[in-house]
C-alpha cells in the first residue's frame, strides 16, 4: 500500500493525546496545588490563570478519545472496558473540577466547597489518569474482539505508583505555569514548589523508566535491544538537561524557561513510553493495523484533519496569546 | 437492590441517566448562544444599551450552562467505550468520523472562542468579540449538526457494507452523513433547542416584569421571546409533522407505538388522543379516539390502511407504553407553546404584552416547558428505536461492553449521586443568577476587581462573572 493511513492516524493520536498530557496537565496542576495556597485572593489568580484556556485544553481528551473511536476503534473498544473503574472515576473527577470553574465564584457561602471540588477532582483526574497509564503498559489481554482480563487488573503496585507520579508531575507543570503566569508571593510560593516537584518528578520517571522494562519483555528489548537502546541513553541525558533548565530557570528568576523545560520532561517521558510501545496500540495485544478501522474510514477524516487541525492550533494559539503575559491582579476576569 | 437486574438493562439505564442530562445543556446552550450573537449584534448597530446589559446579563448563565454541557459531555464520548464495546467496535468506521468532525469542527472552535468571548472584552475590542460570539454560536450549531447525523445513521442507516469481521465500513459518505431522517432531525432539534431558549428567556422577562425589577430589559427580553413563540412554534409543528412521516416511512414500527396502534386498521385507523396501553392485553384501555384521523393525518386519506404492532413479531417492538406517553407529552407541549405565542400576539394586538399579568403567569409557568418536550421527544425517537442501536442491523443486546453488573451497578450509582449534586447545584446557581437583574439603570456593584472575602453575599450575586473587565 502507497500510504500507510494507520501509521498517520497513529501520530496524529499521539499528538492529540500528547498535547492533552501538557495542555491539562497544567490546568489540573494548578487543581492539585490549590489546597496549598491557603488565601482566597492567590486561590482566585490561580483559577483566574487558567480559566480562558482549560476548556480548550479539555477538547483535545474528547479528540483523544473520539478520535480513538474514529480511527481505532478495536482498540477504543477494548481499551475502554478494560480501564472502566479508572476511566469512571476520572470523569467524576473531572466534573466536578469543570463545574468549579464558574460555581465558585456564584457563591460565598459554599465557595470552600468548590475550591474543595476544584481541588479534589483535580487530584483525582490525574490520578485516575496515572493509574490508567500504567495499567496500559502493564498490558491488556484481548481475546475475540474484546477485553478478556478481570475488572480489578488495572489495579496493581505498578499502576498506583504511575497514578501518584502524574499527579506529581502535573504539580510540577502547574507550579512553573503560576511561575509564568504570576507575580509576587504568589510566584514566590509556586517557585517553591517547582523546585521540589521537578525533583520528584525526575525521581518518578527514574523509577517508571526502571520499573517497566521488567513488566514486559517486548520493553526489556526495546530498552536493551539495538537501535532502540540509542534512546535509552539518550533520554536520561535530555531528562536531566531538564531538569537543569527548571533549576536554573528558577533560580535566576525565570518566568518563562522553568515551564517550557518541564513541557520538555513530559515531552521525553510519553516518545520512552511510545518507543516502548509501538507498534503496539493494545499493549501487547493489539497493533496499530489491527485495531485500525478500514482506509475509508482513515481517509475521510484525514482529510479534515490535516486542514482542521493547524487551523485549531492557530485559534488556540489566538486565544493563549489574548491572555498572554502576567496576569494582573486588578483584573478580575470574573 | 440490583440482584433482578443484568448489566444490559443497568448500562441502557446508565446510558439513558447521562444523555438525557447532557441533552438539557446543549438544548439550552445551542438557542442561548445564538441568542447572544443577536444582542451583540443588536447592541452594535443599534447602540442601545439595553442590549448590552442584556448580554452580559444572559452571558454569566450562559457559561454556567456550558460548563455543565462540556463535562457531561466528555462522559459522554467515553461511554460508547466503557459501556457499549461491541456497538465501537462495529460501527465506529462509521459514526467514528463522523464525531471526530465534530470534535474538529465544533467542539475546539466554540472552546477556543469562549474563553474570548467570556473574558476577553477588554483585550480584544467590540468588533472581535462580537466574531468570538459568533464562533460560540456557530460551534454550538455545526455540533447538532455533526451528532444528529450520527444519530438519524443509527435510526436510519444507509451508505454501509458490512466486512467480514461484522463491522459496519463506509461505502457512500454521502449517504452516510445525509441519511433519511438526517435532515428532519436538525431541523427539529434545533428548532427545539431555540424555543426552548425563547420559553427560558420569556420566563425571566416574565418574572421580573411581574415583580417590577427592571421593566425596560425585561420588556425587551420577553418581547423578543414571544416574537420567537409565535413565528417558531407554528413552524415546529409542521418541522414535527414532517418528521413524523419520514419516520413512518423508514421505522414504521416507530409510529405505531406512537400512535398506540397494537391493531391493524385495513381500512382507516383512529386518532388515539389519550389512554392508557396494556401491553400485556395488546390493547388501549380507556381510549379516547377520533375515528380514521390517524390514517388522514399520516397517509393523507380518510380510508387509507395502517398496519399496526400486531404484523410485528414481540421481540422487535419497542415498549410501548413509554413512547405512547413520551409522544403526547412532547405534542402536548408543543401545542402549548403555540398557544403561548397566539396569546402574546393578542396581548401584541391590544398593546398590553407588558402589561397582562395573566400573559406574564402563562409565560412564566411555561419556562421549563421546552426542556420536557425535548426530553420526551428524545425519549419517543431513542425508546422507539429499541430493540436495536443500528435500526434493523444491530439489536441492543449485541452491543454491549463485557462488564459484569456490580460494576455497571456501582458506576450508575456514582452518577446519579454526583448528577443530582453537580446538577443540582448548577441549576440552583442558574435560577439565582436569573433572578438577579438589578433595577433600571442598572447600578454598577462591582467595588472591586475581585471579591475579597469581607463582601456580602447580597453584593456578590451582584458581581457577574466576567461581566467587567476592569
Amino acid at each position: 500500500m502507497a500510504i500507510d493511513l494507520p501509521f498517520i492516524w497513529a501520530g496524529i493520536i499521539a499528538f492529540a493525546v500528547l498535547a492533552y498530557v501538557i495542555l491539562d496537565g497544567f490546568d489540573l496542576g494548578v487543581g492539585i496545588l490549590f489546597p496549598f495556597f491557603p488565601e482566597k485572593h492567590d486561590k482566585d489568580l490561580m483559577m483566574n490563570s487558567v480559566a480562558p484556556v482549560w476548556d480548550g485544553n479539555e477538547t483535545w481528551l474528547v479528540l483523544g478519545g473520539g478520535g480513538l473511536l474514529a480511527v481505532f476503534p478495536l482498540a477504543y473498544a477494548t481499551i475502554l472496558p478494560a480501564l472502566y473503574a479508572p476511566l469512571i472515576i476520572m470523569l467524576l473527577g473531572l466534573i466536578f473540577r469543570g463545574v468549579a470553574f464558574e460555581y465558585r465564584w456564584r457563591t460565598n457561602r459554599a465557595e470552600y466547597l468548590w475550591n474543595w471540588a476544584f481541588a479534589g477532582g483535580s487530584i483525582v483526574a490525574a490520578f485516575s489518569q496515572g493509574v490508567a497509564l500504567g495499567a496500559l503498559v502493564q498490558g491488556i489481554p484481548v481475546t475475540d474482539r474484546a477485553y478478556s482480563g478481570g475488572w480489578w487488573d488495572w489495579l496493581t503496585p505498578f499502576s498506583l505508583a504511575t497514578g501518584v507520579a502524574l499527579v506529581i508531575g502535573y504539580g510540577l507543570l502547574g507550579a512553573t505555569w503560576l511561575v509564568m503566569k504570576t507575580e509576587g508571593h504568589l510566584a514566590e510560593r509556586s517557585r517553591g514548589f517547582a523546585f521540589k516537584l521537578a525533583f520528584a518528578t525526575v525521581g518518578a520517571m527514574g523509577i517508571f523508566s526502571l520499573w517497566t522494562p521488567f513488566l514486559e519483555p517486548l520493553y526489556l528489548d526495546r530498552w536493551f535491544g539495538f537501535p532502540t537502546m540509542i534512546f535509552s541513553v539518550i533520554v536520561p541525558l535530555l531528562v536531566l538537561g531538564c531538569l537543569y533548565l527548571i533549576i536554573s530557570g528558577l533560580k535566576k528568576g525565570r518566568d518563562v524557561q522553568p515551564f517550557l523545560a518541564s513541557l520538555g520532561l513530559f515531552v521525553l517521558g510519553y516518545v520512552g513510553i511510545g518507543i516502548s510501545f509501538y507498534p503496539y496500540i493494545v499493549p501487547t495485544s493489539l497493533t496499530i493495523w489491527e485495531a485500525a478501522a478500514p482506509d475509508e474510514s482513515l481517509a475521510f477524516l484525514l482529510v479534515g484533519a490535516l486542514i482542521l487541525v493547524p487551523m485549531i492550533l492557530c485559534y488556540t494559539a489566538y486565544a493563549y496569546w489574548v491572555f498572554r503575559g502576567k496576569l494582573n491582579p486588578d483584573e478580575g476576569y470574573h | 437492590m440490583f440482584e433482578n437486574f443484568d448489566a444490559q438493562i443497568l448500562a441502557r439505564a446508565q446510558f439513558a441517566f447521562t444523555v438525557s442530562f447532557h441533552i438539557i445543556f446543549p438544548a439550552f446552550s445551542i438557542g442561548l448562544a445564538s441568542y447572544l450573537a443577536v444582542l451583540e449584534g443588536l447592541y452594535l448597530w443599534k447602540k442601545d444599551k439595553v442590549y448590552l446589559e442584556l448580554f452580559d446579563f444572559w452571558k454569566t448563565i450562559f457559561a454556567v450552562a456550558f460548563g455543565m454541557g462540556v463535562v457531561s459531555g466528555i462522559v459522554m464520548s467515553y461511554q460508547f467505550g466503557t459501556n457499549w464495546s461491541v456497538f465501537s467496535d462495529k460501527a465506529g468506521p462509521v459514526i467514528g468520523p463522523l464525531m471526530g468532525y465534530e470534535v474538529l469542527t465544533a467542539f475546539f472552535l466554540e472552546a477556543g472562542f469562549l474563553g474570548v468571548m467570556l473574558f476577553g472584552r477588554n483585550r480584544v475590542g467590540p468588533g472581535l468579540h462580537f466574531f468570538a460570539t459568533l464562533m460560540v454560536a456557530f460551534g454550538t450549531l455545526i455540533s447538532a449538526t455533526w451528532i444528529l447525523s450520527v444519530n438519524s445513521w443509527m435510526q436510519t442507516p444507509t451508505g454501509f457494507a458490512i466486512n467480514d469481521v461484522g463491522q459496519f465500513v463506509p461505502v457512500d459518505w454521502w449517504k452516510i452523513v445525509f441519511n433519511p431522517s438526517f435532515p428532519y432531525r436538525l431541523v427539529h432539534m434545533v428548532i427545539a433547542a431555540y424555543l426552548t431558549t425563547a420559553f427560558v428567556v420569556g420566563a425571566v422577562g416574565a418574572w421580573h416584569l411581574l415583580r417590577h425589577t427592571a421593566p425596560r430589559r425585561a420588556g425587551v427580553m420577553f418581547s423578543m421571546a414571544m416574537w420567537m413563540a409565535a413565528i417558531v412554534a407554528p413552524i415546529q409543528i409542521m418541522a414535527g409533522d414532517a418528521h413524523g412521516l419520514n419516520t413512518l416511512e423508514h421505522q414504521p414500527v416507530k409510529v405505531m407505538a406512537m400512535e398506540g396502534h397494537f391493531d391493524s386498521h385495513p381500512d382507516g385507523a383512529p386518532l388515539i388522543l389519550f389512554g392508557i396501553p396494556n401491553t400485556a392485553e395488546k390493547r388501549i384501555d380507556y381510549a379516547v379516539e377520533i375515528p380514521k384521523l390517524s390514517s388522514l393525518i399520516l397517509k393523507h386519506d380518510l380510508n387509507a390502511p395502517l398496519a399496526g404492532l400486531d404484523t410485528v413479531p414481540d421481540d422487535k417492538e419497542p415498549p410501548v407504553a413509554i413512547v405512547f406517553w413520551s409522544f403526547r407529552v412532547m405534542v402536548g407541549i408543543g401545542f402549548a407553546m403555540l398557544g403561548v405565542g397566539l396569546f402574546s400576539l393578542y396581548c401584541r394586538w391590544r398593546g398590553t404584552l407588558h402589561e397582562n399579568r395573566w400573559m406574564h403567569r402563562v409565560a412564566l409557568v411555561m419556562g421549563p416547558s421546552g426542556f420536557v418536550a425535548v426530553l420526551a421527544g428524545w425519549i419517543t425517537t431513542e425508546v422507539g428505536r429499541q430493540p436495536y442501536t443500528v435500526y434493523g442491523h444491530l439489536l441492543t443486546a449485541d452491543s454491549i461492553s463485557p462488564i459484569a453488573a456490580p460494576a455497571v451497578a456501582a458506576s450508575l450509582i456514582a452518577f446519579v449521586i454526583v448528577y443530582f449534586i453537580v446538577f443540582g447545584a448548577g441549576t440552583f446557581y442558574i435560577l439565582r443568577l436569573m433572578a438577579r437583574l438589578p433595577r433600571d439603570p442598572m447600578p454598577d456593584l462591582d467595588d472591586g476587581p475581585i471579591r475579597t472575602s469581607g463582601i456580602t453575599p447580597a453584593a456578590q450575586t451582584g458581581h457577574h462573572g466576567g461581566k467587567h473587565g476592569h
